[in-house]
C-alpha cells in the first residue's frame, strides 16, 4: 500500500514537472519574439525593449529561465501581469478561482442530482420507453455545445422573460447568496447539461451490469422491494465509477468554463485567460495555464488514489 | 483510460456475433468464400443504418456538399455559381448619405436570402455554407493528422514495445494531462495570424495523442494474435509485419474513431471561433456567426438559431454515424 502510494506520488511529481516544462517552453520556444508579442502595435524604443528583455530574463539561457521561474512558481509566485502593472498572476488566480470553482461545483451537483435517478430509471426499465427516451435525450444533450445552451437559456430567461440577469456576476460577499445564485444559475445549467448526459449514460450502463449480478437476484429472492434493491444494493458499486468521473470532470471544468464565462461575463479564471490572450499578457497566460493544468493533474491523481482506498478489489491487485 | 481501452479491444476477440449479425455479414459478403470478405457497397451500408443514422448521414452529405459548393463558387468560379457572396452587404449602404438603400440590415428569410441576412445584411445561407467549409477542413485535417501520425506511432509502439513505447507514451500522456481547451487556447494565443491553415494545424497536432492511444491499444491486441505470431514464425521482417499485418488491422478502428473525434473537433473549433480566436473575420465560421449575431438576439433570434442548428445537427450526426461505424467495426474485428 505504502509502496503504491509512493509510486503514484513520484509519477504525479514527474507529470507536474513535465506539464510546467511544456507550458513554459511553449511560450518561450515557439516562433516569434515574446517582446514583439507583448509590445505588439504600441510605440516602442530600443530602451523599452531592452528593459522588458531584462525583466523577462530573456537575456538568460532557456534552462536558467525555466528553473528560475519554476522555483518562484513553487513558492506561489507566478510573476506579474505586463499589461496591468502591479497585478500579480497568483493574486488574480486567488481572486478568480472561487468564482470558477463555484460554477464547476454547481454544475456537477446539478448534473448528479438529475443524472443518477435518470440513469437508474434507464437501467431498471432497460429497453422500455422510459429508457429509450432518456437515452435519446442524453445523446442529444451530449451533442449540443454548452455555449449554445447558454445563449438560448439567456435568450429565454434574460431577454424574453427577464427573470434573470444575462451578465453582471454578483459575488456572494457582495450582495448575498440570492443575488449570487441568480447570476450563477444560467451558466451553471449550461455547463451541467453535458455533464448530466455523461453521468446518466455512465450510471445506466454500470447499473445494467450490476443488476445482472447474483446478489441482486438473492436480494430479489428475499422479497426486498425493487426500490430498496436499486437504491441500496445496486447503486453502491455503481457509485464508484461515478465518483471517479465526477472527480475528473470537476478538474476538467476548472479549465472548461472558459466559453461559458465569456458568454455570461463571469469574472472567473477562464474569462481572465481570454482577456490575457486578447491583450497578449504572456505571463498571465502562462500562469493560468500552468495553474489549471496542475490542478487537473493533481485532482486526477487524488481521484485515482481515493478510488483505490474505496474499492477493496483494486487494493488487492 | 489506457487500461480501459486495452480491455475493450482485448475483449473484442471474445465478442460473440448474433445470428442476425452473421446473416448481415453473409448478406454483404455475397458468395465469396469465408476469410476473404468483399467490401460492402455504399448502398448496402446505408441500407443497414437505423433511421436516425440514415438522417444523420444525409445531413452530413448535405453540409459537406454545400461547403464544397461554396468553396468552389468563390475560388474557382469567381462567385458566378448561384450562391450569394458571403461577405457582400446586401443593403446598398450609401456612405455619402449614411442611409441604407433597399432592405434593413437584418431581414427575415426570403426568396433571395433563404435564411435571411445578418446584422451587416450579408446572406446567412452563404455564410453558413462557407462556415461549413471551415468545420470540414478542421475536422479533416485533425483526422488526417490523427490517423497518419497518431495511427503510425500507436501501431509502432504497440508492436515493438520496450523503451520506444515508454518514451513516446510518456510524451503523449503529458499532452493528455492538460485540459484540452486550455492547451489549445495557450497554443493558439501564440500565433499572431490565425487563418484556417494555422487553426487546423494546431487542432490537428492536438488530435494526435488521442489517436495514438486508440491505435496503441488495438496494436497491442493485434500483435498477440495468431496471424502475427505466424508471420513472425516464418521469419517475416518486423517492418513488413508492422505495415502488412498490424497497421491494416488498426486502420478500420481508427477511421470509425475519426467520426466521433470529428464531432469533438467541430465543437472545439466552434468554441474557439465563438471566442474570436479561430479564423479571422470576415471569413465566416459557425462559431463566429453565433458570436456576432448574439448581440442582436433580442431583435432577431433566427440569426443565432441557424448557425447553432447547423453546428448541433452536425455534431449529433457525426456522433450517430460514428457510433454506427464503431459498432460495425467491433463486429468486423470479432471475425478477424
Amino acid at each position: 500500500m505504502a509502496k503504491m502510494l509512493l509510486v503514484r506520488l513520484v509519477r504525479l511529481v514527474a507529470t507536474l514537472f513535465a506539464v510546467t516544462l511544456l507550458t513554459f517552453s511553449m511560450v518561450s520556444l515557439l516562433p516569434g519574439d515574446p517582446v514583439d508579442a507583448i509590445l505588439g502595435q504600441t510605440e516602442r524604443t530600443p530602451e523599452i525593449e531592452e528593459q522588458l528583455r531584462v525583466e523577462l530574463k530573456l537575456d538568460k539561457p532557456f534552462h536558467e529561465r525555466y528553473f528560475n521561474w519554476l522555483g518562484n512558481a513553487v513558492q506561489g509566485d507566478l510573476g506579474e501581469s505586463y499589461i496591468n502593472r502591479g497585478q500579480t498572476v497568483s493574486g488574480e488566480i486567488k481572486n478568480r478561482l472561487p468564482v470558477t470553482g463555484q460554477l464547476a461545483l454547481m454544475a456537477i451537483v446539478m448534473a448528479v442530482a438529475i443524472a443518477v435517478p435518470v440513469g437508474v430509471l434507464g437501467a431498471y426499465k432497460q429497453g422500455r420507453w422510459q429508457d429509450t427516451t432518456t437515452s435519446a435525450a442524453a445523446q442529444v444533450a451530449l451533442s449540443v455545445p454548452n455555449f449554445i445552451t447558454g445563449i438560448f437559456l439567456s435568450y429565454i430567461f434574460a431577454v424574453r422573460l427577464q427573470w434573470l440577469p444575462a451578465s453582471n456576476w454578483s459575488r456572494i460577499t457582495d450582495k448575498g447568496i440570492v443575488e449570487n445564485l441568480k447570476t450563477a444559475i444560467m451558466p451553471a445549467t449550461a455547463l451541467a447539461l453535458t455533464q448530466m448526459a455523461i453521468f446518466s449514460r455512465l450510471v445506466r450502463s454500470d447499473m445494467i451490469g450490476t443488476l445482472q449480478q447474483d446478489y441482486i437476484l438473492a436480494a430479489r429472492a428475499k422479497g426486498l422491494s425493487d426500490r430498496f434493491i436499486l437504491m441500496r444494493h445496486a447503486l453502491r458499486p455503481s457509485s464508484l465509477s461515478l465518483a471517479t468521473i465526477i472527480g475528473i470532470n470537476f478538474g476538467a471544468l476548472l479549465g472548461g468554463t472558459v466559453v461559458i464565462e465569456t458568454l455570461f461575463a463571469v469574472p472567473g479564471l477562464g474569462f481572465r485567460l481570454i482577456n490575457a490572450i486578447n491583450s497578449r499578457d504572456i505571463l498571465m497566460i502562462q500562469g493560468i495555464t500552468v495553474f489549471v493544468a496542475a490542478a487537473y493533474v493533481i485532482i486526477n491523481a487524488l481521484v485515482d488514489i481515493m478510488y483505490t482506498f474505496i474499492d477493496p478489489r483494486i487494493r488487492k491487485s | 483510460m489506457t487500461d480501459f481501452l486495452e480491455s475493450v479491444s482485448g475483449g473484442l476477440g471474445a465478442v460473440e456475433t448474433t445470428p442476425e449479425e452473421r446473416s448481415a455479414g453473409r448478406h454483404s459478403t455475397g458468395s465469396t468464400p469465408p476469410g476473404k470478405p468483399k467490401r460492402a457497397s455504399l448502398r448496402a451500408v446505408f441500407k443497414a443504418m437505423p433511421l436516425l443514422v440514415k438522417i444523420s448521414a444525409i445531413w452530413l452529405t448535405f453540409i459537406v456538399g454545400i461547403a464544397i459548393y461554396a468553396k468552389l463558387d468563390t475560388s474557382l468560379f469567381n462567385g458566378s455559381l448561384p450562391l450569394q457572396n458571403p461577405n457582400l452587404q446586401l443593403n446598398n449602404f450609401d456612405a455619402s448619405t449614411g442611409k441604407f438603400g433597399v432592405g434593413e440590415p437584418i431581414e427575415g428569410p426570403s426568396v433571395g436570402n433563404w435564411l435571411g441576412t445578418d446584422a451587416l445584411a450579408r446572406d446567412s445561407f452563404a455564410r453558413i455554407a462557407h462556415g461549413g467549409w471551415v468545420s470540414l477542413i478542421v475536422a479533416t485535417t485533425s483526422a488526417l493528422f490523427g490517423i497518419v501520425i497518431g495511427g503510425f506511432l500507436g501501431s509502432l509502439v504497440g508492436f515493438v514495445r520496450g523503451r520506444t513505447e515508454t518514451v513516446i507514451m510518456s510524451v503523449i500522456d503529458v499532452i493528455l494531462a492538460f485540459p484540452a481547451l486550455v492547451l489549445l487556447l495557450a497554443l493558439v494565443s501564440i500565433f499572431e495570424v490565425r487563418d484556417l491553415f494555422v487553426i487546423s494545424g494546431v487542432i490537428g497536432f492536438l488530435s494526435i495523442p488521442a489517436y495514438t492511444r486508440v491505435a496503441r491499444a488495438n496494436s497491442l491486441a493485434i500483435s498477440n494474435r495468431e496471424f502475427v505470431l505466424a508471420a513472425r514464425a516464418i521469419g517475416t521482417k518486423p517492418t513488413k509485419i508492422l505495415f502488412r499485418e498490424i497497421i491494416p488491422n488498426v486502420l478500420p478502428t481508427l477511421v470509425s474513431y475519426a467520426m466521433v473525434a470529428a464531432a469533438f473537433v467541430v465543437v472545439v473549433e466552434g468554441s474557439l471561433s465563438f471566442l474570436g480566436l479561430s479564423v479571422s473575420l470576415p471569413t465566416s465560421s459557425w462559431g463566429n456567426m453565433i458570436n456576432q449575431s448574439r448581440r442582436d438576439i433580442k431583435t432577431d433570434v433566427l440569426q443565432v438559431l441557424w448557425p447553432s442548428l447547423a453546428l448541433t445537427f452536425t455534431v449529433l450526426s457525426l456522433n450517430q454515424v460514428g457510433d454506427f461505424f464503431q459498432k460495425r467495426g467491433a463486429i468486423r474485428a470479432s471475425s478477424l
